[in-house]
């Protein structure tokens, strides 16, 4: 498209916006694009973004909003949450908390850049370096003069107030941190100069959809610079951050991030075993759990290259002496840390399926649950909706638990699925858990319960196997495990599902990813260089009189007409 | 000497501080209150507070209902450790939620209708709850316009919530809760002296800067966000309120006591461990009100599909309501029975916190209405039919108690609506399709 079309596009777009907005528009030539999602920074999100900015000396602590999940993720959930009083208050508290590390004695003179004239007086200069600096990596764009202007007020008139230039420039950066602007990212949405009639997300809003997604944080220097730049806006340009951010090791964080969220992590903060039936359990083993799991992962997906499939099979893993010993194999560490491990040809573990953090997460405090486990299996790592039990269900037929003919879960499933109502969605979970049954609610091995030997064989859609490593076969698979990842990857990085108008983009991604040998990374490179990822509704009234939207067109759209 | 009549507190203060931090000694207590501590001294009655209390897997059908409707002479065999409040309470039989033809939500229908007075059609709640309602008329001068507590462990059991996905969290360790009310920023009602802090005074104007951010925030918002940040904008207007109160002398209020310090203790799953956080929070909760830190708690004992368990057992509440067997003898399974007991006699221990502090010839139980929910009926069924429900304390009178509201398969919700009209919500009609009723309780409005 030559310059000057792409000047008549966006000024068309202008007008429209500025006349009434999109309803002027005639019906077919109305602009198209998903809704703009804002979503609520993650606790860990949160996080990484404070030692992104300040370094990991400034610590945080207090207690996060709870996250909620929907649709399988809680990237989802970020999308529909807000933040209520009581978590509002803990924000401050979290904020006044590092705000107050970053201007004390110990750090101020590396993390502030310049030194006021008096530090018992205000200081506009200083306020305004320091405010401008911060403000752009906390808000993920650059300050509007307005934005900065009312800032630096609030840190001159607190250290006037409390006679200390440092306490003000707290104060000020501590009402950053509880803005808006910081706790949600939003998607501002400006005209597609190379689709007429479309709209995409500014260069800003790339940055974070981009950074977000691949590091789990806010755009570091180098990307806030190639939105500044415009160069997000070209395909080169998008395509070199992409290259760069992937190359990184810090995609690691992205790809445990993402991980975490799919399988359900977050659960392990409330979960409970009974310490008396698995005294080995305990929150040092919950923890690390998750991190084996997490390392298997990112060791196949990132380290080795390998095929996203095998994460249900691999026999490779790490473990720590406490781990080892819930799993009740020998592991020399005298170092009591990590050391890779892979279980033997003759052990029953392969795949995350099998590792503690699944099998524990998804099974009752006390005894485990082939039910529960069927339906992870279902619903986490193959995308499909296992339907809610319904109520007034008789369960008189598994009420006698000490009838000797009931001593397995095998026989107390079976004898509850001969009701009619119940056998429907059992069969879907139930033949798929009980491939796991070996491994007990603690996620140690077992060979019997209640003095019977333990039958692990079961099904997944029609593919019988006897043990795990059969079940985890059955899972590699599956196609469905795969398109799961892939929905969840996708879903994940938009904040939202799939439109209906995205199902050919989701079968390109689908198809990619089989064509890459199922090489996760690649997957995360080509959603996150899809025209489709920044794809947005044209913004509502009014949205380009914000600064955030300004800065947007001048760095934007004019910066490449200008080009 | 001026008369008191003409002698506010807050002119007072305005008077002698001029803006200034300066420590001032005040007379109060016999100034501020009338003689007997049970009304402020301009006549006015202490403020009215409302409270939730939450359970999972309702009770066992027959063992709960009072045996005749009106009056309550004798409770019956599982509320029988709240026998004390007989005459303080009311019961609600034969109430039940309205699914119509939506899909129960097995743990969360029934509680959603009961609370928010709308099924939802999936899992997703969309209104919000009867005690966030009502916090929003009397709750509106307080440091805190409601506290919540989950007393196992996990904030996301809370039952209150102000839209869909805006639930307020609530707080998991009672030592967390004491530092929130009772920490360094806890003004006592009844000091002798007080000193407005400096910081707060900044950090208060400092604020400004963020709601001055709104303007041009809610701007790029379309209009389901706008609705979503609306309640972040709110909250802060809330933190803003709680700045601006630790800036004034709080009214003295007699039977306000700072409890002591209370110290981390373990949490979890486990009904010994629940039960002792549970009386924690409860201490704290009374404390909270009877300094008028707060005019509405909600507590969540367990969550809906009720993971209590008891230490070295296999199975929780909920696994004992799926798979007990009915004993033949006894009629009802016998596990759950002893669980529902322990929840009883729990939320007896809460109201006796309220009832035991005492103002005048009252107690702060009889300015409070305390209301139950829970998610279902029969739990061996896990039916949504005559789910029970139990209110306790006559807010300031505005309730009358001792009585049996017998129904005949009317929906939960008129609860809510009844107890919404008599706190003083401009409402008149509450609920969505089945659950929607403009059918107040008529004969517990005093």
């Amino acid at each position: 498209m030559s310059h000057v079309k792409k000047t008549l596009a966006t000024a068309a777009v202008m007008l429209t916006v500025a006349y009434g907005g999109v309803a002027l528009l005639a019906e077919d030539s109305k602009p198209t694009g998903p809704d703009a999602v804002t979503r609520r920074l993650s606790q860990q999100q949160y996080r990484q973004v404070i030692t992104d900015v300040f370094g990991p000396t400034i610590k945080v602590g207090g207690r996060f909003e709870p996250d909620i999940r929907r649709d399988g993720l809680l990237a989802m959930g970020s999308s529909q949450v807000s933040v209520t009083a009581s978590g509002l208050e803990e924000y401050d508290k979290i904020a006044r908390n590092v705000a107050s590390q970053v201007v004390s004695e110990a750090n101020r003179d590396t993390l502030i850049p310049c030194k006021p004239a008096n530090a018992k007086q205000a200081d506009d200069a200083c306020a305004s370096q320091f405010l401008a600096e911060t403000g752009r990596m906390l808000y993920r764009r650059p300050l509007s003069k307005e934005e900065l202007a009312s800032r630096v007020k609030v840190a001159n008139d607190a250290a006037v107030g409390l006679k200390d230039f440092y306490s003000g420039l707290g104060i000020s950066l501590s009402t950053m941190l509880v803005s808006p602007k910081f706790l949600f990212r939003g998607e501002v949405a400006e005209a597609d100069p190379d689709h007429a009639g479309q709209y995409r997300m500014d260069a800003y809003s790339k940055a974070s959809q981009l950074s977000f997604f691949l590091w789990d944080s806010a755009p570091d220097p180098q990307l806030l610079a190639a939105a500044e730049k415009g160069e997000l806006n070209t395909d080169a340009g998008l395509k070199k951050q992409v290259d760069r951010m992937v190359a990184s090791p810090r995609i690691e964080g992205g790809v445990r991030a993402f991980f975490t969220d799919m399988l359900g992590f977050d659960e392990f903060e409330t979960l409970a075993k009974d310490s008396m039936i698995f005294p080995k359990f305990n929150t040092s083993v919950a923890k690390d759990a998750q991190e084996q799991t997490l390392r298997t992962i990112t060791n196949l997906l990132i380290t080795e290259k390998g095929d996203y499939r095998d994460i249900f099979t691999t026999r490779k893993t790490a473990l720590t002496p406490m781990l080892a010993s819930v799993y009740g194999v020998p592991l020399v560490a005298p170092d009591g840390g990590w050391k890779p491990y892979e279980f033997p040809e003759t052990d029953p573990r392969a795949g995350i399926i099998s590792q503690v953090a699944f099998v524990a997460l998804h099974s009752h405090p006390g005894r485990s649950s082939p039910t529960l486990r069927g339906k992870a299996v279902r619903e986490v790592l193959l995308c499909q909706k296992v339907p809610t039990p319904p109520a007034n269900v008789n369960f008189t037929l598994v009420q006698d638990t000490k009838n000797p003919q009931y001593k397995t879960a095998r026989a107390r499933l079976a004898a509850h699925a001969t009701d009619a109502t119940c056998a429907g969605c059992h069969k879907i979970m139930d033949p798929i858990g009980l491939g796991l049954e070996e491994f007990d609610s603690g996620g140690s091995l077992r060979s019997s319960e209640n003095g019977v030997e333990i039958d692990n064989s079961g099904v997944l859609d029609g593919v019988k196997f006897t043990d795990a490593a059969g079940l985890a076969k059955a899972v590699h698979d599956n196609p469905a495990a795969p398109a799961c990842v892939v929905s969840r990857a996708m879903a994940y990085g938009l904040g939202r599902l799939p439109a209906k108008t995205e199902t050919g983009w989701q079968t390109a991604m689908q198809d990619g990813f089989k064509q890459a040998n199922y090489r996760f990374p690649d997957l995360m490179r080509a959603i996150a260089t899809s025209p489709e990822f920044y794809r947005v509704a044209p913004p509502t009234m009014g949205a380009l009189d914000n600064p955030a939207s300004k800065l947007a067109q001048k760095t934007g759209n004019t910066q490449e007409i200008q080009q | 000497m001026i008369p008191m009549n003409r002698f506010s507190r807050r002119r007072m203060l305005r008077g002698m501080f001029g803006g200034a931090a300066v420590t001032v000694g005040l007379p109060f207590l016999d100034c501020f209150l009338n003689t007997n501590g049970t009304a402020l001294a301009d006549g006015q009655a202490l403020p009215t507070n409302f409270g939730t209390w939450f359970w999972g897997l309702g009770l066992n059908p027959g063992r709960w209902e009072p045996a005749k409707p009106g009056k309550i002479e004798a409770l019956n065999v599982e509320l029988q450790p709240l026998a004390a409040y007989k005459d303080k309470m009311n019961v609600f039989s034969g109430m039940k939620a309205f699914l119509d033809g939506k899909p129960n939500g097995v743990h969360f229908s029934g509680v959603q209708g009961m609370l928010t007075g709308t099924v939802p059609r999936g899992m997703t709640a969309d209104k919000p709850s009867v005690d966030t309602l009502i916090a929003d008329v009397i709750g509106t001068r307080t440091r805190f316009r409601s506290i919540e507590v989950c007393c196992a462990g996990n904030p996301s059991h809370s039952q209150s919530r102000r839209s869909g996905a805006v639930v307020n969290p609530g707080e998991v360790s009672p030592a967390a809760l004491y530092t929130r009310i009772f920490g360094p920023e806890f003004t006592d009602p009844n000091a002798a002296t007080f000193t407005p802090d400096p910081a707060v005074i900044v950090r208060k104007s400092a604020l400004s800067a963020v709601t001055e951010d709104r303007a041009d925030f809610m701007k790029t918002l379309g209009a389901a966000d706008k609705a979503r940040l609306d309640e972040y904008f709110t909250s802060l207007r809330g933190l803003e309120q709680q700045l601006a109160l630790q800036l004034e002398k709080p009214a003295p209020l007699a039977a306000c006591t700072v409890p002591g310090k209370v110290d981390e203790t373990p949490i979890g799953t486990e009904i010994e461990m629940v039960k002792a956080n549970h009386k924690l929070f409860a201490g704290l909760l009374a404390h909270a009100l009877a300094c008028g830190q707060t005019n509405v708690v909600n507590v969540a004992f367990s969550d809906a599909t009720s993971s209590l368990r008891r230490a070295g057992g296999t199975q929780t509440h909920h696994e004992y309501s799926h798979e007990e067997p009915v004993d033949a003898q006894l009629g009802y399974q016998p596990t759950l029975a002893w669980f529902f007991n322990e929840i009883m006699g729990s939320l007896a221990f809460f109201l006796a916190q309220l009832d035991g502090i005492k103002e005048g010839d009252k107690t702060l139980l009889d300015r409070t209405i305390v209301m139950t929910a829970t998610d279902l009926g029969y739990a061996k069924l896990h039916g949504l039919e005559n789910m029970p429900m139990l209110t306790f304390g006559s807010g300031n009178g505005k309730l009358k108690t001792g009585l049996h509201i017998a129904a005949q398969g009317e929906p939960t919700s008129r609860v809510g609506l009844t107890l919404q009209q008599v706190l003083g919500v401009p409402v008149s009609n509450w609920g969505t399709d089945s659950m929607q009723t403009s059918k107040t309780i008529t004969e517990i409005v005093a």
